[in-house]
């Protein structure tokens, strides 16, 4: 109980990372994102590039940090893959979703972004192979925090969280304290009138894609470190991302952190009372039962067609 | 020869089931503007559905009642109509993308039943040994073949010039006025919600329809037969062949079930086997590529859809194909 | 200067739709440091006329001048540089800031002193008091109050405002055109949408009557007001399909 409990929380963490961009763009863009998980896996991957790159060229960098399988080129890498998705983001955006977006309605837009998810999840299988890869083959022993009831936790399971965490009050305070923050929040909720107040909305699109392929970089590679890169990270998070959405509130941000938290923990959870085998069909429960109870989500506003 | 009509009636057999399928996603997205993101869901309840009735008793599994084929056939469709009604039901009064995520909501969580619930669907293996319709009124295999490949053209054609007649017919016209504009549909008087609900039901019985047809004629269904590519392929049937036009709808289908098969058969015949292993892959890029592609170049695709139909009809599909 | 205009509309025809236009070519004239009032049936084009101009819609045909500038189908966010500012009708303020974030969002891209925000406060004492809470917090009379104080933060010399008074109570109505009239008179032209017509055609110098999408009549509000043909029309005194 208490052991899922934990490991919902830490999936929920790296969920809450990979919901803020997604929701910000569903409610700016006005379509829903299928291609936005697969950015967990650009990122995921990307990380992988560097790493093996920047150990090769300094193997000084490959040693691990106590107990973790973090490494400093592991590090270093992370960063560039956070630039590298945010920068894919935004170079998907502009070859396909604003051309698109241009000439025909939302729902092209959202059938388009099917096709995108499809061609990057297969491309990155043809590139790095159908196999599951990890950052370190070094075994990451876990910590024995409790033996009635057995309790074990990874050391990189605690690094994942606290950086999770530590980069959610990060962009808290840069929502709440800034002006570029508050610009974010007024495009969130209400982009026409942002721009009549006088935000430059086309700027803060780029912008958005640049933190929301980040943030998703950072969980997949978040994910990656505590299980393992798969091809089909992207495909595995697109419901809970999407779940997190609903239930937090399309377009608020603090509510697809909490939604992500929520739908982790309920994932863990269930997993009490539910075959794993079903794990996948969690969050479509989840968003059932926000549509069912309060469609708008927790922080949303009702919101018709 | 024979060996090349037999395969050429396979293909049709296949390539007609799907084109049903596409037909009942164009009622749902081409005429009515509902975005399906789980095809499959609906195709695998259809089959499921079927099999479950009709198939034969097995003392380890719930359903196999072995009723009879016309019973079995229905109760795919009502599962189909079922699942589409409960779905439609929360999420056609929300925001439009709501429904499309709902939808592939359902895709997974019915493939993860499908996968898991082994009393019920066989889990991974899944079910085998349907019997088929009409089987025992033919001697060989080649001609029960041929006449299946009838009945499922003859069904198709039901499907086709029922579609026609509704889309032509002022329900069809109120459809297209819900999907053109919600305000306009709403001034109208009419509930465009519950509209949407029966357009989106009827949709998904004709896709759980070709779910029973796929099963009837392969007497066996796992959970591979409705994996997430299922909805990629009949999308990109409809959207090359035109969003909105029941022609295009089954023109899509021959077109795109040809590309699918030959570019398979092409990658097993003289690809390395280095690369044949990624016969999926590529074939999935292929598929996206369409997708999109057809989104930035063509988005009415090869047969766009004419609102004022005339009757004249005299384009062949052999020569608006060639522009594309 | 256009003579005493600061803003001029020629000949314009806009829509949502391409080929379908709402408007089919309107002229109107803004005076400078006066209160000028749109009015007329449902659907006439009043508020897309408004948004046209501030740059929502597109424009097929005709132009927009703003103090000389031409400023037809300019980016709504560039707009608010040029020194006009548009408090739409619904939607006006963001709800999930805090009153004063909405202010200092404002202001900030403007580049103004945050000193201007304790000006902001002096004009709209209820404001200040409310300060740190959530806009999405305040009456519907506030929230109209919190609209114009955003649009005032960066200065305008012309405000656009889309039916300021719909949905509030009656006193709260007056005080909101009040506070317009007021306002002309410190130095900012403003042009007004409006459905609750005799209240505003009291505070309005001029008066345009739109239906259709095109001119009907304009005039000085007094006039207007008087005017029994069309008060018959306008002012409720008689149903329009009877005309």
């Amino acid at each position: 109980m208490i052991q899922n409990l934990m490991d919902g929380i830490l999936t929920g963490s790296i969920i809450s990372l990979g919901a803020i961009g997604l929701t910000m763009v569903m409610h700016m863009l006005r379509f829903a994102n299928f291609a936005y998980a697969e950015l967990l896996a650009i990122g995921a991957y990307a990380a992988l590039v560097f790493d093996r790159l920047f150990a090769a060229l300094v193997p000084v960098m490959d040693q691990a940090f106590g107990g973790l399988s973090l490494t400093w080129s592991l590090t270093l890498a992370t960063l560039a893959a956070m630039a590298i998705t945010g920068l894919s983001a935004v170079l998907i955006d502009w070859a396909i979703f604003k051309r698109i977006r241009q000439k025909a309605d939302a729902l092209s837009m959202v059938f388009a972004s099917f096709g995108v998810a499809l061609i990057i999840r297969n491309v990155i299988t043809l590139i790095f192979g159908l196999k599951a890869e990890l950052y370190s083959n070094d075994i990451a022993f876990a910590m024995v925090l409790s033996r009635d009831p057995l309790l074990l936790i990874k050391p990189d399971q605690v690094f994942v969280l606290v950086a999770a965490l530590v980069l959610m009050t990060i962009f808290h305070l840069v929502l709440s304290r800034t002006t570029f923050g508050f610009a974010l929040r007024a495009v969130a909720e209400n982009p026409a009138l942002a721009q009549v107040a006088g935000v430059p909305l086309a700027r803060i699109i780029i912008v958005v894609w640049m933190i929301g392929g980040a943030f998703s970089a950072a969980a997949g590679v978040f994910y990656a470190l505590t299980n393992h890169l798969s091809p089909l990270i992207g495909h595995n998070f697109l419901l809970p991302v999407f779940a997190a959405t609903i239930v937090g509130g399309i377009g608020s941000v603090y509510g697809a952190l909490l939604g992500g938290f929520i739908v982790g923990i309920a994932s863990g959870l269930a997993l009490q009372v539910l075959p794993s085998g079903y794990s996948p069909a969690m969050p479509f429960l989840i968003i059932l039962a926000v549509l069912l109870v309060r469609p708008q989500g927790l922080f949303g506003e009702a919101e018709q067609t | 020869m024979i060996g090349i009509i037999s395969y050429l009636a396979f293909f049709g057999t296949v390539a007609s089931i799907l084109a049903i399928a596409v037909l009942g996603l164009n009622l749902q997205w081409g005429n009515t503007g509902l975005f399906n993101g789980g095809v499959a869901a609906f195709f695998g309840a259809g089959a499921y559905g079927a099999m479950m009735l009709g198939g034969p008793a097995d003392p380890l599994q719930f359903g196999a009642f072995e009723l009879p084929y016309t019973i079995a056939f229905a109760g795919g469709i009502f599962l189909a109509a079922l699942v589409a009604w409960a779905v439609g039901l929360l999420t056609l009064r929300l925001r439009h993308d709501y429904l499309a995520i709902a939808t592939f909501g359902v895709a997974v969580a019915l493939e993860a039943v499908a996968r898991n619930a082994e009393w019920l669907t066989g889990g991974a293996k899944g079910m085998r040994g349907f019997p088929r319709p009409f089987e025992g009124l033919f001697e060989d295999q080649f001609t029960y073949n041929l006449a299946f490949l009838a009945f499922v053209v003859l069904i198709l054609i039901a499907v086709y010039v029922g579609l026609e007649r509704l889309v032509r017919s002022p329900y069809g016209r109120v459809l297209r006025a819900i999907r053109e504009d919600e305000i306009a549909a709403r001034s109208l008087g009419k509930n465009a919600t519950r509209l949407r609900l029966e357009a989106f039901v009827l949709g998904s019985a004709i896709i759980g329809a070709a779910g029973v047809l796929y099963v009837s004629f392969y007497a066996f269904i796992s959970p591979q037969d409705m994996a997430p590519i299922l909805t990629f392929q009949i999308w990109a049937m409809l959207i090359v062949g035109g969003a909105g036009n029941n022609r295009g709808a089954v023109l899509g289908a021959f077109l795109i079930w040809g590309a699918w098969t030959s570019s398979g058969f092409l990658l097993a015949k003289f690809a390395p086997t280095a690369v044949q292993i990624y016969t999926g892959p590529i074939q999935y890029i292929m598929i996206g590529s369409v997708i999109v592609g057809m989104l930035l170049w063509r988005p009415q695709g090869l047969l766009p859809e004419r609102i004022e139909r005339t009757k004249t009809g005299n384009e062949a599909p052999g020569k608006t194909a060639s522009q594309g | 200067m256009s003579g005493g205009n600061i803003l001029t509309v020629a000949g314009i025809v806009a829509g949502y739709v391409k080929d379908l236009p709402i408007l089919r070519g309107i002229d109107l004239a803004v005076r400078r440091n006066a209160l000028t009032t749109i009015i007329g049936p449902n659907g006439a084009g009043k508020s897309t006329l408004i948004k046209t101009i501030a740059g929502l819609v597109p424009v097929s045909a005709g132009t927009v001048t703003l103090d000389d500038t031409p400023i037809t189908g300019i980016r709504a966010d560039r707009m608010a540089d040029l020194g006009m500012a548009y408090v739409p009708q619904t939607d006006n303020i963001f709800k999930t800031l805090t009153i004063r974030q909405n202010l200092a969002l404002v202001l900030r891209l403007s580049r103004r002193r945050e000193t201007r925000l304790e000006e902001l406060f002096d004009l709209f004492p209820p404001l200040k008091d409310k300060q740190g809470d959530r806009a999405a917090s305040l009456s519907g009379g506030q929230r109209q109050m919190l609209a114009v104080a955003m649009a005032l933060a960066r200065e305008p010399s012309l405000i656009l405002m889309d039916e300021p008074s719909a949905g509030l109570a009656p006193k709260a109505a007056a005080e909101v055109l009040d506070l317009a009239h007021r306002l002309t008179r410190d130095g900012v032209s403003i042009l007004l949408v409006e459905q609750n017509v005799k209240q505003a055609l009291r505070v309005s110098d001029h008066c345009y009557i739109l239906a259709e999408g095109r001119n009907q009549l304009d005039g000085p509000a007094a006039d207007i007001l008087a005017d029994p043909i069309v008060g018959e029309i306008y002012l409720g005194r008689r149903r329009m399909n009877d005309v």
